[in-house]
C-alpha cells in the first residue's frame, strides 16, 4: 500500500514536471501584399548573440531555394535533420501562416530570440525580416516585419 | 501521315502553345530592358572589394550585393526599420534608382510557366513545350520534303498565300523554336525532378573563424581578387556578430570569407550539371544574352501567326475533301481508279470520272494508290490519276505505291491508263506520274491508253482525255469536271479597247468594275474600297459564260488597288467564253471569281526583271509594269503580228517608258517585212541578256505553250556560256511561266 502510494506520487510528480517543462507555442505570421509569388519563410531560435539554436518552421518545398533564407541556411547548414517534420508549403501574399508546436520552457525568458527570414522569387531576400526576444512579456504582442511580413505574433 | 500528325498535334496544342509563345515573347524583352538600365562600360577592372568599399558610406546597412547576368548591380540594405533595394552605378557607387521587379512581368512569367494555375499549370506548360517541339520537327521535315531535300532548304516556296506565309515564317523561325521548346522542356523536367537535381553541394560552414575585429570590407584579400564580371552575390554577416562571415558567390562556385582576416575559409566549385543547367537557363531566358533573347522572342511571335494560318490551311483542306459515292468493292469492280493526291484536288477529278463511269453502268472501285492490291478478279480496266508533290515526289496518298509495286512478283493483268496532274511552270512537271508510268512499263503491265497530263487542273484537258477514254470503252463518256470555286461576284464592263481585226487576231482589253451601289457602305468608303475582291496583277479571274458551270481563266492585267479588273482576251473562232466576252457591250455584266496565282509575280528587290510574252500574254506583264512604282529595271519582250493593228497597250507602254516604270520596250512583229518572233529577238540580244542575268535578273513568261517552249530554248542558248540553264533558273525561282 505504501509502495503503491509512493509509485503514484512519483508518477504524478513526473507528469507535473513534464507539463511544466514544455508547452504549446503558436506562431502567427501575416504577410503583406508585396506583389510577388509565394514566400519562403524560416522561423528559428538563436541565442542572445544571434547564434543559431533550433528550427521552428520552414515554409516552402523546393530545397534549392532554401539558401535564400540566408540567416537560417547558414545557422542550420540546411541539414535535413534540422527541419525534418517542421516544413510546409510556401505562403501566398496577404495570407497568414499559423504554426503550433511543442517547445521546452527552457527557451522562454532565457535570452533567446525568434528570427524569421523570408525570400520571394525575383525579389530581395530578407534575413531577419523579424527578430524578437522570446519572452512571456511578448506574448500576443504583434511585431512588424521589415520585409514581406506585416505582423508576427507568438503565444503560449 | 506526317501531315495528319502535324495537324492533329497543332489542333490539340494551339491555345496552350500560343499562350506560351506570346508570353515568352514579352518576357524576352526583359534582359534588354534590364541591360539598358545597367552601367557596364568600364567596370571590368573593378574588384568585388572595391565595389563594396564604394558602398560603405552611402549604404551603411548593406546586407547583400547582387550582380545580375545583365550586369546590373543591386544592393539590398536596411535603414532603421525599413528595407530597400537600389540599382547602383559600380563605377562611383552612386544610386541609379530604386530596384523592384515589375508586377506585370511577374504575372506574365507565371502565365508563361504555369498559365497562372500553379503546379497543374506547370505540367500543362511542360506538355505544351513538348508539343511545340513535335510540331517544329514535323513541320521542318515536311518543309524539307517539300523543297526536295536539305540542299534546297533556301529555295523559294511556292503555293497559295497562307501556305507560303506558314512555311516561310516557319523556315525562318525553326531554329529559334527548337531552342526555346527544347530548353523549356528541359527546365520543366528539372522542376518535376525527372532529371537529377543539378545543385552542387553547398560549401560547409567554416569550422574555424578568426573572431577578431572585422576589417574594412575593401581590404579583404579574398574579395580583392574577384573581378566584378565573375561576381554574383555577396551576403554580409550580422553587424555585431564576431563569429559571422561573408558568403560569396561567383560564376565558378561559392564560399565564405573571414571578416577579420579576409581569407577564403571554405569554397565549393560548381559541378558540371549545375553549369549545364545555368547554360540552358541562359539560352531559354536570354538573361545575360539579350540579343539571343530578342531573337528567340521574335521566333516565338511566329507561332501565333503559324497557328492562325495552320488552322486555316487545315480547314480549307478539310473543306475540299471529297467523298466518293457508289464505291464498289475491289473484288467486284470492273473498273479500278487509283488516286495519288496531296491536297485533295485530284480526288475531285477522280470523283468526276467515277460518277461518269457509274452512270454508264460500270462497277467502279476508287481508292488511294497506296492501296494497290495484288488481285482484282473482275477488273477489265484501271485508271491511275496522280499529282506530284514538291520536287517530283510522290503525293501523300501514293507515297508507298512504287515500293508496293516493286515488291509485286505478279501484276494484275488489267490494262491501265495513267493521267498526271501538275503545273508546267514547275521544272518537275508531272514527274511522279511519269515515274509511275515508267515503273508500270518495266513491270510489263498492259497499257489501256497512252500517258497523258493535265495542266493546272484544266477541266477542258480533262474532258479531252475523257473522249480518249470513250474510244476504248466504246461508250460515250462525258467528263464535265466542275472544280469547286469560290462564290462569284457580278462585274460590269466599263471600257473596252479593240485591236487586231485587220490581222485576223481580234483582241480586246476589257475593264470591269463592281456595279454601282455595291460598294457604297460607310466602311467601304472609309477604306476606299472599290467593291472588287482582292487580287494582284498575275492572278487569275475565272469567268463563267452564261449557261456553263465550267469557268475559263484569264490572267489579270491589273491589281484590285488599281480600281478596275482588267483582262486581255483574244477571240477564238470556237471559243465559248472568248466569244461571250467579245460580244459584251459597255454596261453588260459577267460572273467572275478570283483564283490566286501567287507564284507568278516579280520578285522583290533591285534585280532586273525580264518580261516575255506574245499576244494576249501581255496582260499580266502590263499589270506588273503599271504597278512598278519603285522603278525597278524592267525589260519587256513582246511579240505581235503588226504594229498597225495589234500592238496591244501601245500608248500605255510608251507612257510607262517615259515615266520610267518600263526600262526597255522590245516589240517584235511577225507579219511585216523581215518579221520575227519574240524568241528571235531574245537570241539577238544575247549579250545584253547575259549581262542582266549576271545582275540576278528574273524571267516572267506569259503566253501560249508553243511560244513558251521556243522562248525556253532561246533562253537556254543565251545562258549556256554562263554555265546555267532554264531548269536551274526555275529551281531558283528566277524563271516563271504562266502558259495556256
Amino acid at each position: 500500500m505504501k509502495r503503491l502510494a509512493i509509485t503514484l506520487c512519483l508518477m504524478a510528480a513526473a507528469l507535473l514536471s513534464s507539463q511544466s517543462y514544455a508547452r504549446d507555442v503558436t506562431l502567427t505570421t501575416e504577410l503583406k501584399n508585396y506583389g510577388g509569388d509565394g514566400a519562403y519563410l524560416a522561423i528559428y531560435l538563436t541565442n542572445a548573440q544571434g547564434q543559431y539554436q533550433k528550427t521552428l518552421w520552414v515554409a516552402g518545398k523546393k530545397l534549392k531555394y532554401y539558401k535564400h533564407l540566408s540567416g537560417w541556411a547558414r545557422g542550420s547548414g540546411q541539414r535535413k535533420s534540422e527541419y525534418d517534420g517542421l516544413s510546409g508549403a510556401s505562403v501566398t501574399e496577404g495570407k497568414t501562416l499559423t504554426v503550433t508546436l511543442d517547445l521546452p520552457d527552457t527557451y522562454i525568458d532565457a535570452g533567446f530570440q525568434l528570427h524569421v527570414d523570408t525570400a520571394v522569387e525575383d525579389m530581395r531576400d530578407n534575413r531577419n525580416d523579424v527578430v524578437v526576444p522570446f519572452t512571456s512579456e511578448g506574448v500576443d504582442k504583434p511585431n512588424n516585419g521589415r520585409g514581406y511580413i506585416k505582423t508576427f505574433t507568438y503565444s503560449f | 501521315m506526317l501531315r495528319q500528325f502535324h495537324s492533329l498535334s497543332g489542333l490539340i496544342a494551339t491555345l496552350f502553345v500560343v499562350l506560351l509563345t506570346i508570353s515568352g515573347a514579352v518576357l524576352s524583352l526583359d534582359p534588354l530592358l534590364e541591360r539598358s538600365q545597367a552601367k557596364i562600360a568600364g567596370t571590368s577592372s573593378i574588384s568585388v572589394a572595391e565595389l563594396a568599399g564604394k558602398l560603405i558610406t552611402r549604404y551603411p546597412g548593406t546586407e547583400q550585393i547582387q550582380r545580375h547576368p545583365s550586369g546590373s548591380i543591386i544592393v539590398y540594405f536596411t535603414d532603421g526599420d525599413q528595407t530597400g533595394a537600389d540599382l547602383i552605378n559600380p563605377l562611383t557607387g552612386a544610386t541609379i534608382g530604386a530596384y523592384s521587379s515589375s508586377p506585370i512581368m511577374v504575372w506574365i512569367k507565371n502565365l508563361h510557366r504555369s498559365y497562372l494555375l500553379g503546379t497543374p499549370g506547370r505540367v500543362v506548360a511542360g506538355v505544351a513545350a513538348f508539343f511545340m517541339l513535335l510540331l517544329t520537327f514535323s513541320g521542318a521535315v515536311m518543309l524539307i520534303n517539300r523543297l526536295g531535300g536539305w540542299r534546297h532548304i533556301f529555295r523559294p516556296i511556292q503555293g497559295p498565300f497562307k501556305q507560303r506565309l506558314h512555311t516561310e515564317v516557319g523556315r525562318v523561325a525553326v531554329l529559334g523554336l527548337i531552342l526555346s521548346a527544347s530548353t523549356g522542356l528541359y527546365m520543366s523536367a528539372m522542376t518535376f525532378e525527372l532529371i537529377p537535381d543539378y545543385s552542387s553541394a553547398e560549401p560547409g560552414f567554416p569550422t574555424h573563424v578568426d573572431g577578431g575585429v572585422p576589417a574594412s570590407i575593401d581590404t579583404l584579400s579574398a574579395l580583392k581578387v574577384i573581378p566584378i564580371t565573375e561576381f554574383r552575390e555577396l551576403v554580409y554577416p550580422y553587424p555585431d556578430d564576431p563569429m559571422g562571415v561573408y558568403s560569396i558567390t561567383t560564376d565558378q562556385g561559392s564560399g565564405f570569407v573571414d571578416q577579420a582576416t579576409g581569407q577564403l575559409l571554405s569554397y565549393q566549385a560548381y559541378g558540371n550539371p549545375q553549369k549545364l543547367y545555368e547554360f540552358i537557363y541562359m539560352l531559354h531566358t536570354g538573361e545575360g544574352l539579350w540579343w539571343l533573347g530578342l531573337l528567340l522572342g521574335l521566333s516565338a511571335l511566329a507561332v501565333p501567326l503559324m497557328a492562325w494560318t495552320g488552322i486555316q490551311i487545315w480547314w480549307s483542306r478539310k473543306q475540299s475533301a471529297t467523298t466518293i459515292n457508289h464505291n464498289s468493292a475491289a473484288r467486284l469492280a470492273d473498273t479500278i481508279i487509283l488516286v495519288g493526291s496531296e491536297s485533295n484536288s485530284t480526288w475531285g477529278f477522280a470523283k468526276t470520272l467515277h460518277d461518269a463511269l457509274h452512270r454508264l453502268g460500270f462497277q467502279v472501285h476508287t481508292a488511294p494508290m497506296n492501296q494497290l492490291g495484288h488481285h482484282y478478279p473482275q477488273a477489265k480496266r484501271m485508271f491511275m490519276l496522280t499529282a506530284t508533290y514538291g520536287d517530283g515526289d510522290a503525293p501523300a496518298s501514293a507515297n508507298h505505291f512504287l515500293t508496293r509495286l516493286a515488291k509485286m512478283t505478279k501484276t494484275p493483268d488489267v490494262p491501265v491508263a495513267v493521267l498526271g496532274f501538275g503545273d508546267r511552270q514547275f521544272p518537275e512537271f508531272c514527274q511522279f506520274a511519269k515515274e509511275v508510268e515508267a515503273a508500270l512499263i518495266t513491270k510489263g503491265w498492259p497499257q489501256l491508253l497512252p500517258f497523258e497530263t493535265i495542266h493546272r487542273q484544266s477541266p477542258q484537258e480533262f474532258s479531252r482525255w475523257g473522249q480518249a477514254v470513250s474510244s476504248v470503252l466504246d461508250k460515250e463518256l462525258t467528263l464535265v469536271h466542275i472544280p469547286a470555286h469560290p462564290a462569284s461576284t457580278t462585274l460590269t464592263l466599263v471600257e473596252r479597247v479593240d485591236y487586231g481585226t485587220a490581222v485576223q487576231a481580234p483582241t480586246a482589253v476589257l475593264r470591269f468594275k463592281s456595279p454601282e451601289g455595291s460598294h457604297k457602305g460607310l466602311l467601304n468608303r472609309l477604306l476606299r474600297r472599290s467593291g472588287l475582291p482582292h487580287f494582284d496583277a498575275g492572278d487569275l479571274v475565272g469567268i463563267l459564260p452564261p449557261g456553263s458551270s465550267v469557268p475559263r481563266f484569264y490572267s489579270l492585267a491589273s491589281a484590285s488597288k488599281n480600281g478596275v479588273l482588267e483582262i486581255c482576251v483574244r477571240h477564238h473562232p470556237d471559243g465559248v467564253c472568248s466569244g461571250f466576252l467579245h460580244g459584251l457591250a459597255i454596261g453588260d455584266t459577267v460572273e467572275a471569281f478570283i483564283k490566286l496565282n501567287p507564284s507568278f509575280r516579280p520578285a522583290s528587290g533591285k534585280a532586273p526583271i525580264i518580261l516575255i510574252g506574245a499576244g494576249t500574254g501581255i496582260g499580266p506583264l502590263v499589270g506588273f509594269i503599271r504597278n512598278n512604282k519603285a522603278h525597278h529595271p524592267i525589260h519587256l519582250y513582246w511579240g505581235g503580228r503588226s504594229p498597225q493593228s495589234d500592238f496591244l497597250y501601245e500608248t500605255e507602254l510608251k507612257r510607262y517608258l517615259e515615266d520610267q516604270r518600263l526600262t526597255k520596250l522590245n516589240p517584235v512583229f511577225s507579219r511585216i517585212s523581215q518579221g520575227a518572233y519574240v524568241q528571235n529577238k531574245i537570241t539577238e540580244d544575247d549579250v545584253e541578256l547575259r549581262q542582266l542575268i549576271g545582275e540576278g535578273a528574273q524571267f516572267l513568261i506569259c503566253g501560249g505553250r508553243n511560244m513558251a517552249s521556243s522562248v525556253a530554248v532561246a533562253v537556254d542558248k543565251v545562258i549556256a556560256p554562263l554555265g546555267g540553264d532554264v531548269a536551274t533558273l526555275k529551281a531558283q525561282g528566277r524563271y516563271r511561266e504562266d502558259v495556256y
